[in-house]
């Protein structure tokens, strides 16, 4: 079996994790894209875009739904859901310690984080995950929130729009975690015949089962810039067909060409875009008559 | 309808779910059902042959059927993808699907796939794209659904197939996020693991069953098998025996057909969508 080989040479085009963390010490951080030394307070007040190249670094949840809502503001859902240990399972840590540790290193309390407020005035249930949680895994956690939050969107006839970051399905979990694409998916599906809406943004990595389920369900599909998105990732596929991928292969740019997304959009204008979005999707008269 | 017994491990149970004699698709439309009449393409792309669809009977009833087919020998594996669908197969299956709705006739799938094929023009027609559409249509599919796990049930390529009123496992089918030589080669960084991964999994029947992911397990006697050689050869194959042994599925589709038709539509929508709403497991 040599399909999953860990020390592949970097993929043409890729970055590694690592390039793309922020440095946390000092005032400037380095481009990974462009080399070009940036301020980090620079950095913030552009949302973590390279304001040389307009490379997008990694972005966290708190900042996602910080800079979705209007004035910033928002309730924070759910909060007590989070993930059990319900296989016991132990690779080369307990579960139970893998999580305790997400928690403390991240200080988030699941790989997504889910709120209610406003957008542009329309009532938005939001979800964004992050990576920084054991790589935005998507467990019986993760589809626990996404399914309350459509089902309260649903209750309250508002729409829904989540930032998918995540690496796919939560192995610890096993089946169970395979189960929450079907779980969200039927939830999508009640909201659909609603007549509400639901916008998927896509930003790096979206792969696996969330790209499977959810991610690609949205009325519209947004990437982010060159965000890598998949079904399998590129290196399962290199082993598999044995042949070097083409360049720029399941970034935003090749989705949007082959008819997966609907538009490719920099994160300073996603709220614009989304509230442009709302605008034409929340009509109270056709949910109206749905219900 | 009864517990399996502990006389095999998981990883015992991977192998026997992937044996070249396990029975496939093709195997039952020939025994437990009749009259098949199979349908071809997607309408957009191409016709895949990973994925067998169409009309057939089981007693009086007139069912569409969808399979993942594997194949016995090398040409036939690679006619058939080794069972790995492409979206075309999934875009083909929910046509059937959306036929079956609209003249009103329910759904049996049949599930047997290492998992969706992960290649470069799967990616470019959307994969992904194709899973999630089925999972989001197959949760409303207004006819009664039964879902059974013949072999392997390879994650999300098997799940675009897998959402029903009635999910049934065979003893030693397994139904899994990821397979265990996957897992063993990420989590331990040696596929040498798989046994030890497959059993951290919890990917067999009974172990679904514990954990309220399937509804049900349909017994294997030992005649639950192909023979493989006379089927290569292409002589006649005596399917008596397995006819024999493929009588209890025939048994548990029948019986779950039943129940099904008789239940109110809004309470059977109802109950579908509880059950896959249930499914997890998480502190709050
Ligand atoms: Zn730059």
């Amino acid at each position: 079996m040599s399909w999953f080989r860990r020390k592949d040479p970097k993929l043409e085009g890729q970055t590694t994790d690592e390039e793309r963390k922020v440095k946390t010490e000092g005032i400037f951080v380095k481009c990974p894209e462009c080399s070009e030394p940036l301020y980090k307070a620079d950095l913030k007040e552009s949302q973590q875009v390279c304001t040389n190249c307009d490379y997008h670094f990694r972005f966290s949840a708190r900042d996602r739904l910080a800079t979705l809502f209007d004035d910033g503001e928002f309730e924070l859902l759910d909060e007590e859901v989070s993930s059990a240990d319900p296989l016991d399972f132990v690779d080369s840590k307990p579960y139970k310690d893998r999580i305790e540790q997400a928690k403390k290193s991240s200080g988030l309390p699941e790989a997504i984080i889910s709120g209610k407020g406003r957008v542009g005035g329309h009532t938005v249930f939001a979800g964004a995950m992050d990576m920084s949680f054991i790589g935005g895994s998507m467990g019986s956690a993760v589809g626990e929130k996404i399914t309350r939050l459509i089902e309260r969107a649903l209750h309250e006839n508002g729409a829904v729009v989540i930032f998918a970051a995540s690496g796919g399905a939560r192995m610890q979990e096993g089946t169970l975690s395979l189960m929450q694409m079907a779980k969200i998916s039927a939830a999508l599906a009640k909201l659909h015949e609603a007549g509400l809406p639901f916008i998927s943004v896509l930003t790096d990595p979206t792969t696996g089962g969330v790209t499977a389920s959810f991610a690609m369900l949205g009325d519209v599909n947004i990437g982010e810039p060159k965000a890598l998105i998949g079904f399998a990732g590129p290196r399962v596929i290199e082993q598999t067909i044995r042949q070097k991928l083409p360049k720029g292969f399941q970034r935003s740019e090749f989705l949007l060409e082959h008819g997966m997304l609907d538009m490719v959009v920099d994160r300073r204008e996603m709220r614009q875009t989304i509230i442009r979005t709302l605008n034409f999707m929340m009509n109270d008269a056709t949910v109206r008559r749905k219900k | 309808m009864k517990k399996e017994t502990d006389d095999k491990n998981a990883f015992e149970r991977v192998q026997i779910a992937r044996d070249a004699e396990r029975p496939y698709t093709n195997d039952l439309l020939e025994t437990i059902f009749s009259d098949f009449q199979e349908i071809h393409g997607d309408r957009r792309y191409a016709d895949d042959p990973a994925v067998v669809c169409g009309f057939a009977k089981i007693d009086d009833y007139e069912v569409a059927v969808i399979g993942q087919q594997k194949g016995r020998d090398i040409n036939s594996r690679r006619h058939r993808n080794f069972a790995m669908p492409k979206p075309e197969g999934y875009r083909k299956a929910l046509r059937m699907m959306k036929l079956a709705e609209k003249f009103g006739r329910p759904v049996i799938t049949l599930i047997d796939t290492p998992g969706a094929y992960p290649g470069i023009d799967a990616e470019e027609r959307g994969q992904a794209e194709a899973i999630a559409f089925n999972l989001r249509e197959m949760a409303n599919l207004k006819v009664p659904t039964i879902v059974v796990v013949l072999g392997e049930g390879g994650s999300g390529g098997a799940l675009a197939i897998g959402v029903g009123d009635r999910v049934l496992m065979l003893e030693n089918s397994v139904y899994s996020v990821i397979t265990p030589e996957g897992c063993a080669a990420i989590l331990w960084k040696d596929a040498a693991q798989a046994p030890r991964a497959a059993e951290s999994l919890k990917l067999t029947a009974a172990n679904l069953l514990d954990l309220g992911l399937v509804d049900e397990i349909v017994t294997e006697s030992e005649d639950w098998k192909i023979d493989a050689s006379t089927s290569q050869s292409g002589g006649e194959v005596d399917n008596s025996k397995f006819e024999k042994a493929a009588n209890e599925l025939k048994k548990a589709i029948l019986q779950n057909l039943k129940q099904l038709e008789k239940m109110p539509f809004e309470k059977r929508m109802d109950e579908r969508y509880k059950k896959f709403r249930n499914m997890g497991k998480f502190i709050c």
